[in-house]
């Protein structure tokens, strides 16, 4: 649809509760933790087999503390890096199409996004090492020395509204925005690029922020690939090279989001082969010491694919879905509990009841210990297929660092499944989710007659 | 990047970002793994290459070791799509590849996702124009239980008139889901029954909503007698996995079931195109799109010899050719249709790009596609793709384009390791098209050799009018109060 150097930002949440074990034949995950004098901290799982790296560094400058009359703008800012570099001591100016064929003539990649939460740079070269020193030296250039060029901005401001509103002749895209607005009301969570807020945004502003955030005291950096300790701290050294040393002061803190009160209930008059149903409230915090009660918990209602309850019940018994799912997104703030489904406008109502049934009652009740078991079995026996190539690693030991979880996180994880049990979790999704206080989105359906 | 891909119906999709495009399977835009040769890439001490086996009965058994994590992944390919079908059964594939999930004799509907799921693996299935895939992803030692029980439902799958009748229902849902509510969806599956007129490759993977409506058990019953034996099918394994042992349980799961004769595949030969068609489509939307195919060839196996040093015939090296153009338009952020048409001071387009899959059991086309510039019109942009291919045919590529995406080639066979997955999904595609193992590494020394001559001279080639077919959306404003388009109906008991 749009090309990622164009993608409108929203504030998307990240669902970072995948969950991790230890894989009982397997020596644990080393992760190597350290800090460079800028103040930098470096965390690095040394994968030698292929003769490649990910690089991701990650900043606390995401979407939820972006200018309230600018939603969007960290996004743009980390994006907009491809537009060119400014001549500098390590080089001389490049424009957008010379700093693309120099990423391509690499055989690498490099680039900017910001979610809710954070905002991120990552890097993937090959490690031979003349590629990598020029791949790394580009890369810190495009960080430290970003030109922010007008032309290209102006251009492609014009782009990115337009697939604003083209993303808003579809059905999912108005379901999503008004769950949105009804489950975060005011708070950043929730806000949206506009084309307004496009209007008022220029290149001062991406200028501006990109000298208040990119700092390399700011930074962290999760590496993994076919480098040593050395190696990785020289590459962390030169990346960074190029931005402001110091100068990094506590960020002032972001509200939290507030919890509903009552029940909400949105209907939206849509003209389209399906209605869409959002159901649902804030979540909850990554912090919250439930983690892995409530993770296993969504697993056993909506979030485990074919053998999850809403699965079960709304396809598997009844046909009224192709797709329905639920899943937390826990964040710095309490992201959305999401249940969703799309299913032929005469039947949202009877899919809407039969979600609100089953939530009910799993809220209530808890699962069963035949459930309970089977989502460990999965969880835990299927432990190593969430770190069996480096792609899946690096999002791992980013999120470790991200949430500043011990390092061996992952060599502990399947016991703090395996000792969760029945009251554990039904303690936990009671204390976190409350089926009469949800809001309700149902777009596209006939006014239900009552 | 979004292109216009064939969508491939997947039994279960995880949620989408609204921002994001449909979920679907993207066939990239080489459908053959390329690897370079060992002179370039350094072998993966834990990695060592696929073989490929014939099992007692004459199925297919490809195993790729990958020992980086205890994890192996199991596939069953079916060279049977939507292609194999015959019209008022459009569909029948993939809802066939939905009820593989409703039972045998010994498993009962919902208890083989159950048992894949305590044995700590992932699964799923899809359904493209070529091909029928069953897939699970498990921890190396799981292994045979998978064997077992996918063999099981590939040689006994069977189930109810009633259990039928409900996933038909989700099937439905599904290609609402996919294409009723996606303009663009919607238009390349118009696009497809305009451009093929005798070839299956007109009709959608999931099926006419009229053919969903009319399909009946027995619809479904007959296509798995029919297509479902072994000899029409591989076995592929890849990752924490012993060749040997591999060998040792496929003959014991898959080598010792039942074989039936194929029938034969009608080949339903695309006449010759004669002339423009020209496809006006209109849709709640607010950007107009407008897509071009051109209907040109493709790769064969028979093209691409043992060694590459072999002479081939002329088509195999224009499909070559044809792959290094469509890299040259479109491979990269600065490729030639992004920079002229979307990036240039006054854009005319939005998006722009092209694609061609080089492989498939099917015809191939090229195609080029863009999304209008606010104030620029489809006809605008049909123009300029067309102009920026005509470049090319008048003046040629550089050497600096050509070794850039010969590079970028290169380098992505190394970050392909990367995927276990993914490796055991291109060795599937491979197979599917007659491939034998190691193409991909035939395939890209062959592209290295393409020369800029070679690209210039399929751009002035391939590119006329008459074998193209032009789709355009014509956007109609989103009428929130308007009945829906698709009638409500019944719900069938």
């Amino acid at each position: 649809m749009i090309t990622p150097k164009f993608i409108a930002a929203r504030a998307l949440l990240v669902c970072a509760s995948a969950l991790f074990g230890m894989h009982s034949v397997w020596a644990g995950i080393p992760i190597q933790h350290w800090m460079q004098p800028s103040g930098v901290r470096i965390y690095l799982v040394e994968s030698p087999a292929i003769p490649m790296v990910d690089v991701q560094i990650d900043l606390d400058a995401g979407a939820r503390r972006d200018p309230i009359d600018k939603p969007g703008l960290a996004n743009l800012m980390a994006a907009s890096t491809a537009n060119g570099v400014r001549a500098s001591g390590a080089g001389p100016a490049l424009d957008e199409h010379q700093l693309s064929e120099a990423w391509a003539d690499l055989g690498a990649s490099f680039g900017g996004s910001a979610s809710a939460d954070r905002m991120s740079f990552g890097l993937r070269s090959l490690t031979y090492p003349d590629l990598l020193d020029k791949a790394v030296a580009l890369a810190a250039r495009q960080l430290g020395e970003p030109s922010f060029p007008e032309a290209p901005w102006l251009r492609d401001r014009p782009k990115m509204i337009a697939s604003l509103k083209e993303a808003n002749t579809r059905p999912a895209t108005l379901a999503a925005r008004a769950f949105s607005q009804a489950v975060y009301g005011s708070h950043p969570y929730g806000r949206e690029t506009t084309e307004a807020s496009l209007l008022r945004t220029n290149v001062e502003d991406l200028r501006a922020l990109h000298a208040k955030v990119l700092r390399a005291c700011a930074a962290q950096v999760s590496i993994v690939g076919a480098l040593n300790r050395a190696q990785a701290d020289a590459l962390v050294a030169k990346l960074l090279a190029r931005l402001p040393q110091g100068g990094c002061t506590a960020q002032p803190a972001v509200p939290e989001v507030a919890a509903l009160t009552a029940a909400s209930e949105v209907r939206i008059p849509f003209a389209s082969a399906q209605a869409h149903v959002l159901v649902g409230q804030p979540g909850f915090k990554r912090n919250d010491p439930d983690f892995f009660a409530l993770t296993v918990g969504n697993h056993i209602l909506g979030g485990g694919g074919f053998t999850a309850r809403l699965t079960e019940e709304v396809r598997e018994k009844r046909g009224l879905t192709y797709s329905v799912y639920s899943y937390f997104a826990p964040g710095m703030h309490a992201g959305a509990f999401t249940i969703g489904l799309q299913t032929r406008p005469d039947q949202a109502e009877q899919a809407l009841t039969l979600v609100r049934e089953v939530v009910t009652k799993f809220v209530e009740e808890g699962p069963t210990e035949k459930e309970l078991q089977a989502a460990k079995d999965n969880l835990i026996g299927g432990f190593a297929l969430r770190i069996d190539s480096n792609k899946k690693l690096l999002d791992n030991v980013a999120n470790i660092a991200w949430n500043g979880l011990p390092l061996d996180y992952l060599d502990t994880w399947t016991q703090q499944v395996e000792r969760l049990t029945v009251a554990d979790v039904r303690a936990a999704m009671a204390r976190t989710l409350q089926p009469n206080r949800m809001a309700t989105v149902v777009l596209g359906a006939p006014e239900p007659s009552r | 990047m979004k292109h216009p891909f064939h969508l491939s119906g997947a039994r279960w999709a995880a949620p989408v970002s609204t921002f994001a495009l449909a979920a679907s399977l993207t066939i990239p835009c080489l459908l053959l793994p390329l690897t370079a040769s060992a002179a370039e890439v350094q072998t993966t001490p834990a990695a060592t290459l696929a073989q490929q086996f014939t099992l007692k009965n004459g199925m297919t058994l490809i195993v790729k070791p990958d020992r980086r994590a205890p994890t192996a992944v199991h596939m069953v390919w079916v060279r049977v799509g939507s292609m194999d079908e015959v019209d008022g059964t459009s569909g029948v594939a993939h809802l066939l590849e939905h009820m593989m999930f409703k039972g045998t004799p010994t498993v009962k509907a919902g208890d083989f996702s159950r048992k894949v799921a305590a044995l700590g693996g992932r699964e799923n299935a899809f359904t493209s124009k070529d091909y029928t895939g069953y897939l699970q992803q498990i921890p190396s030692a799981k292994l045979e239980d998978v064997m077992r029980l996918e063999a099981d439902r590939f040689a006994n799958n069977t189930w109810t008139d009633e259990v039928f009748a409900k996933e038909l229902e989700v099937v439905k849902e599904e290609r609402r889901l996919r294409t009723e509510d996606k303009p663009h969806a919607r238009l390349h599956e118009a696009m497809d029954a305009v451009i093929y007129q005798a070839d299956p490759y007109r009709r959608p993977i999931v099926g006419w909503m009229s053919d969903l409506e009319s399909m009946t058990a027995d619809d479904a019953r007959a296509f798995y007698r029919r297509w479902y034996t072994p000899t029409n099918a591989a076995v592929i394994v890849a990752g924490d996995v012993d060749v040997d042992a591999v060998r040792v349980l496929a003959e014991r799961y898959y080598g010792t079931l039942p074989v039936h004769a194929l029938p034969q595949r009608k080949p339903r030969t695309e006449p010759e195109q004669t002339g423009m068609r020209r496809l006006d489509f209109k849709a709640p939307a607010e950007q107009a799109y407008v897509a071009l195919a051109f209907k040109v060839p493709g790769l064969q196996p028979a093209g691409l010899p043992a060694t590459a040093a072999a002479s081939t015939d002329a088509t195999s090296e224009d499909a070559l050719a044809l792959t290094v153009l469509s890299a040259v338009l479109s491979g990269y952020d600065g490729a030639r249709l992004p920079r002229a048409l979307t990036l240039s001071d006054k854009p005319v387009a939005d998006e722009a790009g092209a694609y061609y899959g080089l492989t498939a059991r099917g015809p191939q086309l090229f195609t080029l596609y863009g999304i209008p510039a606010v104030g620029k019109t489809a006809t605008e942009v049909e123009a300029a793709l067309r102009a920026q291919v005509a470049l090319v045919a008048k003046d040629g590529v550089t050497e600096a384009e050509l070794t850039r995406v010969k590079n970028r080639w290169v380098a992505g066979e190394v970050y392909k390791q990367d995927s276990v997955f993914n490796q055991a999904r291109l060795l599937g595609v491979s197979w599917i098209n007659g491939f034998p193992l190691g193409a991909d590494q035939l395939l890209l020394e062959r592209l290295r050799r393409v020369t800029a001559a070679q690209v210039q001279a399929v751009a002035a080639k391939y590119f006329g009018d008459d074998a193209l077919t032009v789709a355009t959306l014509l956007p109609q404003p989103v009428d929130s109060t308007r009945k829906p388009r698709v009638p409500a109906v019944g719900l069938r008991h």
